[in-house]
């Protein structure tokens, strides 16, 4: 039972980051980013790479969230500068990083279990004690979602993201502050994917292997997490939307984890994410009784 | 001064529904004028306003701001010096945030826009004086969203935050047209008090006569994209509303007429 209970800690943790870049494009910036199933795997990608080549664990995460933050921002600039449709955009350069992530990883399916992860080496064999071991994942997973949190939330406050709040809100605004609001969603575009890529680095480096097809779905089990966390504590406004958002993945993750005990096939993880969402969006839905937009 | 020299604007164009709603039109603004701005639905005024801001692009002619060049800079560049209230209170404010945070936004016009806090401590007590002038008992508490006022409340802060920042020319576009005429005249009021205190240069387009007549420095009557009546403050003075109204059916006449002929 403390396996299953770690199990779904460590997945809805290390996915929380992922949620936390969704839940900027999509609730505050109003961008259905469908680049994220491309920089999640990215993120991994590059942490395999980096980790075949024997670099320090720890490099990889800020490699991977620069990566991530990269690929962000070319989407942005796909859809301001080159004016393609915020949908489209995300979906060329999910598309595009396909091909590259092969290519930084060299094929579809790289392990990494023989590597130094930060989750395992030599350090933590030395320093932690036997007792917490199998809980070290875990702690180290929250330490890291913390640490992210506290981040955006930070950014959020600060002058630079009122702006992006404002953008998300009423684009008109902005032009009205003397400021270009396709500057303004290309930095929201690139912080959402750098969490994004961060977080297949985690992944990669948690389930100890590259593996291409980790990217399909990422929007999915993203928007799902962002969407439980909202309807959770859409009560509690002492609750940051962040906050709710870390407690939405981990909600997600327990429901595909008790969808799978109840006899479904590993295989069939893809069907439960897309059947659990939409039934995550029809529950919502209805209480509003009407179709909204952003659904 | 705002000039506008030799300006050429046709919609549609190149498609059996071309329209030349601009032949060379000129428009002078002096410094520290208040200019009202009437005429018939499709005269031309609301798209004066977007070239001048910039929201639509010339085809012809030079729009030159205190000696400068301004026709080919961007929106977003030109809306430095530019102040705007929109007819929908919904255009100019953020819903979601909170009335701190808009006011914090507008204070900030023209500054960067870094990684310091977004709302400097030191300056909530100036916000609430704001608020309070406004007279709405917004400053009661300014920690709720904006999408939470009335409509009324919503254009009194647009305006407010407009005219936040310094800037040197007010665009008012039917600014009280959505709202009910107690709410219109005192949004008027307080555009008037605004406008004088800190003697901003300010064009408002407006379908209420009484207020064209009423407030401001000088009347400008479009027609079809020209300016068919421009009295100055002497003149204006004079003006009542029923000359106005009789200009108007007047000009109206003669393209109901001009139309039947046609036929």
């Amino acid at each position: 039972m403390t396996d299953i209970i770690t199990g779904i800690l460590e997945e809805g943790l290390t996915y929380a980051i992922m949620a936390l870049g969704v839940y900027l494009t999509y609730r505050i910036l109003n961008f259905p980013d469908l680049s994220v199933d491309g920089t999640f795997p990215l993120g991994g990608a590059v942490t395999a790479a980096l980790l075949q080549a024997g670099v320090n664990p720890l490099v990889t995460l800020p490699v991977s969230f620069f990566a991530g933050a990269a690929a962000g921002m070319l989407t942005g600039w796909i859809h301001v500068k080159l004016r393609v449709r915020d949908l489209l955009s995300g979906i060329i350069m999910m598309t595009a990083l396909y091909s590259l992530n092969l290519r930084i990883a060299g094929r579809a399916n790289v392990p990494v279990f023989s590597r130094e992860t930060i989750f395992d080496n030599t350090f933590l064999d030395k320093w932690v004690p036997t007792g917490v071991r199998p809980f070290l994942a875990v702690l180290l997973l929250f330490l890291m979602g913390m640490v992210m949190k506290r981040l955006l939330d930070w950014y959020l406050g600060t002058k630079s993201g009122s702006l992006l709040r404002a953008a998300g809100d009423n684009e008109a605004l902005v032009t009205s502050l003397a400021k270009d609001k396709g500057t303004v969603k290309i930095i929201g575009l690139s912080i959402s994917n750098a969490f994004v890529a961060l977080s297949g680095c985690l992944y990669c480096q948690k389930s100890g292997f590259f593996e291409i097809s980790t990217g399909t779905g990422t929007m999915v089990i993203g928007l799902a997490s962002v969407i439980i966390g909202m309807k959770l504590f859409q009560r509690r406004s002492s609750v940051k939307a962040t906050t709710a958002v870390i407690f939405g993945s981990i909600v997600y993750k327990t429901c595909v984890s008790a969808a799978i005990s109840l006899g479904m096939a590993a295989s069939d993880l893809k069907l439960i994410t897309a059947v659990l969402f939409l039934l995550i969006l029809a529950v919502s839905n209805g209480q509003k009784g009407q179709v909204t937009a952003n659904a | 001064m705002l000039e506008l020299r030799g300006i050429q604007k046709h919609y549609n164009p190149g498609t059996a529904h071309e329209l030349c709603l601009f032949d060379h039109f000129n428009f002078t603004v002096g410094d520290r004028e208040f200019v009202t701005v009437v005429g018939s639905n499709g005269s031309g005024k609301t798209s004066l306003l977007n070239m001048i801001c910039g929201s639509i692009p010339l085809d012809c002619g030079k729009i030159i701001l205190r000696g400068k060049d301004i026709t080919g800079m961007p929106e977003y560049k030109r809306l430095k010096f530019i102040g705007r209230v929109f007819q929908d209170p919904a255009m100019g404010t953020c819903p979601g945030m909170t009335l701190l945070e808009n006011l914090s936004l507008a204070d900030n016009k023209g500054k960067a826009f870094g990684l310091k806090k977004g709302i400097d401590a030191k300056r909530i007590s100036r916000y609430r004086e704001a608020l309070r002038e406004l007279n709405l008992g917004l400053e009661e508490n300014p920690d709720i969203p904006v999408g939470a006022l009335s409509g009324g409340q919503r254009q009194a802060l647009a305006l407010l935050m407009s005219t936040m920042a310094p800037i040197e020319f007010l665009i008012l576009d039917e600014h009280t047209a959505a709202l009910d005429p107690g709410t219109a005249e005192r949004i008027m009021e307080l555009t008037d008090k605004i406008v004088k205190a800190k003697g901003i240069t300010t064009i408002m387009v407006t379908h209420n006569l009484r207020y064209a007549v009423e407030y401001g420095t000088r009347l400008v009557m479009m027609h079809q994209g020209k300016m068919v009546m421009d009295r100055s403050k002497k003149e204006k003075e004079q003006l009542k509303v029923d000359d106005i109204l009789d200009k108007f059916n007047e000009i109206s006449m003669g393209y109901a007429q001009k139309r039947d002929l046609r036929k």
